[in-house]
């Protein structure tokens, strides 16, 4: 790997310090991750991410198998938007393929994605409580609620694509389910449900004065940090940078949808927590602009794949990136023409994002630890892929 | 003598079903609070033995000590704080002149065994070897026994008023007017006795000490079984005197409308005040370490003190 391992032992013999060993079972690094502490007192000197617990080996499993068998497997990558992973990978495809997507299929597949920001970021808003809060505490309050709405969104994603999680909604060529007239009235009434329920959820974390205590201030990523480690998405236009993948370099229906890049300058935990509450409005507004601006037409142009073994793509090399919801998720593919990927590179957006945690980390307090991961949003998942 | 031995059997296992009980209407509570049901299919109606079970089940648990464990400290920390929360008990005035002591000091005495369970959390905290628990210790040092100070001078407001450190005089110098009803300083040292309270008792926002998220479990992380159940009900325990205190001193105890025993105005005062703990609990994010030593020195020392100072001027003066 690189990085020389880093034991308890070493870290107490050489430096005098306490090492903590955050993680990987812990219940706020988000998962596996595991960072060892150098703590003087109760003050962070140093800190090493450690990652690698998650890894299940899927960009080498892309190179067993076909084309058409890929997408559903990267959307165990980053397990709370699956839809952003095989949207990359299809798109990557059908760039290199040529393969022309359907006007409505374009629409449909940036409708799941859509609703599938917005579940993400309601989970991230309750994990952020749970850092803030704890288990025993108003933090879980938070998280029920964040839930409670997260959990009509599945709902409606089950009744439109019968998973509730991994829709499988992204086909190479298009998309595999359709919008009717009752779901889209279903989705009408799902988004006004949820932008009813933001203030209550935004009463119970940003307007309380210990989240703003807790947030103002922590964790501040200047933007050439930010630029510099690669971070990208809400962490980014936290920092002052409004980058979206979706504004400057449109996929699929982007580029005719109205969209607004929320962003904010203070580039702390507070400002990304902000970011991403209004990125929820925003994506609530882009639902109800597909649903009113749903083109008629085919979802899917290719024939029925009967046998996904003879799919082949010709040879060469590209790179498509979506913008998930925490930040570019990019799909490096090369193609010698055979019927499987000779290599498929994922540009991570948690494992970029996560390097920011070495600087960001030093000076501040255990406790600052568990603010600024959470308002990072790491996946595990999609860190260690 | 026979008679103050059966009085604190009573007590004790009054107050012991009691905590049990507490566990069960704090999750029930905290449910309701989180658009949940909480217990149900343990006992019906409402899953009422979920406490028995919870019981049971901790008491069957492998009881595990560390190795590398300080064994005589690792296992005295739970005993004492379960001792010595319910000590506190014995110094809680149930009706007029009925109380297992009734001592003319029973205010300090009942503080200095409410601090002794810190010293089993500290013994706990240090004596696991494990890292985790030794951060929680030292924030017990630095900010539980900082917040003492602000406690111990919200209850000389009473002590003042009634001119007594008996925790039975005070009760009975509140026939007129409850303590807490006194304009300013009353409500001021109430105030600031139920914030130390939640630092003291370890409730967030101020669980520092347990601090999940942070510390994992922190001080009872290494803790299982039976001596885990021991901490448990030592913390239920502690909240439980600390509300029957605040009713004791702020709320005139055992005094209300005379049909209804005395006790039963205690447990009803005790319940609303733990109530209203719960309700605080559930809904407030914790505060960081730096935040709640800064709110202690900065505000609610200085209040406090300024507090007993306005309370000293108001029994001298009337």
């Amino acid at each position: 790997m690189g990085v020389p391992p880093v034991t308890v032992e070493v870290v107490e013999r050489e430096f005098g310090e306490l090492a903590l060993n955050m993680g990987p079972q812990h219940p706020s690094t988000h998962g596996v991750l595991r960072l060892v502490l150098h703590l003087s007192g109760e003050t962070v000197v140093r800190a090493k991410p450690s990652i690698g617990y998650l890894h299940r080996g899927v960009e080498k499993l892309s190179e067993h198998l076909a084309y058409d068998q890929l997408a559903p497997v990267y959307e165990r990558n980053d397990y709370l938007s699956p839809t952003a992973n095989s949207l990359a990978y299809c798109l990557a495809v059908e760039r290199l393929a040529s393969i022309e997507v359907p006007r409505r299929g374009r629409f449909m597949r940036a409708f799941v994605a859509e609703w599938q920001r917005i579940a993400s970021h309601l989970v991230w808003l309750g994990t952020l409580g749970l850092d803030l809060g704890g288990a025993l505490g108003g933090g879980t309050t938070l998280y029920m609620y964040c839930f409670r709405e997260r959990e009509k969104i599945l709902d409606f994603l089950e009744a439109l694509t019968g998973t509730r999680f991994h829709t499988n909604v992204n086909m190479i060529g298009g998309c595999r389910y359709d919008l009717d007239a009752a779901t889209a009235a279903w989705s009408e009434r799902l988004a006004a449900a949820v932008e009813a329920a933001l203030p209550e959820l935004h009463a119970m974390s940003g307007d309380t004065p210990i989240f703003r205590e807790r947030t103002r201030g922590v964790g501040v990523i200047p933007p050439d940090l930010a630029l510099a480690v690669g971070v990208t998405g809400p962490t980014l236009r936290g920092s002052g940078i409004a980058h979206d993948v979706r504004k400057d370099a449109p996929y699929d229906a982007y580029g005719e949808l109205p969209l607004s890049v929320p962003s904010r300058s203070a580039g702390d935990a507070e400002a990304r927590f902000q970011v991403r509450i209004e990125e929820i409005r925003a994506s609530l507004s882009l639902v109800r602009a597909i649903v009113a601006g749903l083109p008629a037409g085919p979802i899917f142009s290719r024939k029925p794949i009967k046998n996904p073994k003879a799919t082949k793509v010709p040879a060469g090399e590209v790179y498509a990136a979506v913008e998930s919801p925490r930040g570019e998720l990019g799909m490096h593919l090369v193609s010698e023409g055979g019927p499987k990927p000779y290599r498929l590179k994922i540009r991570a957006p948690s494992f970029c994002n996560l390097q920011v945690v070495e600087y960001l980390l030093p000076g501040g307090l255990v406790a600052d630890v568990v603010a600024i991961l959470g308002s990072l949003d790491p996946v595990m998942g999609d860190v260690d892929r | 003598m026979i008679g103050a031995f059966l009085l604190s059997g009573i007590v004790l296992g009054v107050a012991m079903t009691i905590v049990a009980y507490m566990t069960w209407l704090e999750r029930k509570v905290a449910a309701r609070l989180q658009n949940r049901i909480g217990p149900y299919h343990v006992g019906v109606p409402h899953g009422w033995l979920q406490p028995l079970a919870d019981v049971l089940k901790l008491i069957v648990k492998e009881d595990i000590t560390p190795r590398a464990a300080d064994r005589l400290l690792f296992n005295l920390g739970p005993v004492l704080v379960v001792v010595s929360a319910l000590l506190g008990f014995a110094f809680i005035p149930l009706a007029r002149g009925v109380a297992v002591a009734d001592h003319p000091y029973s205010l300090p005495f009942f503080l200095a065994f409410a601090s002794l369970s810190l010293l089993g959390v500290f013994a706990a905290g240090w004596s696991s070897n494990n890292k985790y628990a030794l951060l929680s210790a030292l924030r017990l040092v630095a900010l539980v026994t900082s917040y003492e100070i602000p406690m111990i001078l919200a209850l000389l407001v009473p002590a003042l008023l009634a001119g007594t450190l008996s925790l039975s005089g005070i009760v009975e110098a509140q026939r007129g007017l409850w303590f807490a009803a006194y304009p300013l300083i009353g409500q001021l040292a109430l105030l600031l006795f139920l914030i130390c309270a939640l630092a003291e008792g370890n409730k967030s926002p101020l669980d520092l000490l347990e601090a999940e998220s942070e510390l994992i479990a922190a001080y009872n992380v290494e803790y299982s079984g039976i001596k885990f159940a021991l901490f448990y009900a030592g913390e239920y325990a502690h909240t439980l005197a600390t509300c029957t205190l605040a009713a004791t001193v702020f709320f005139g105890g055992y005094l209300g409308p005379a049909p209804v025993p005395g006790v039963v105005w205690l447990v009803l005062k005790s319940a609303v005040l733990f109530l209203a703990v719960l309700w605080i609990r559930w809904s407030l994010m914790r505060v960081r370490i730096d935040q709640a030593l800064r709110l202690n020195w900065l505000v609610l020392l200085p209040v406090a003190l300024a507090n007993v100072l306005l309370a000293a001027w108001w029994s001298v003066r009337g």
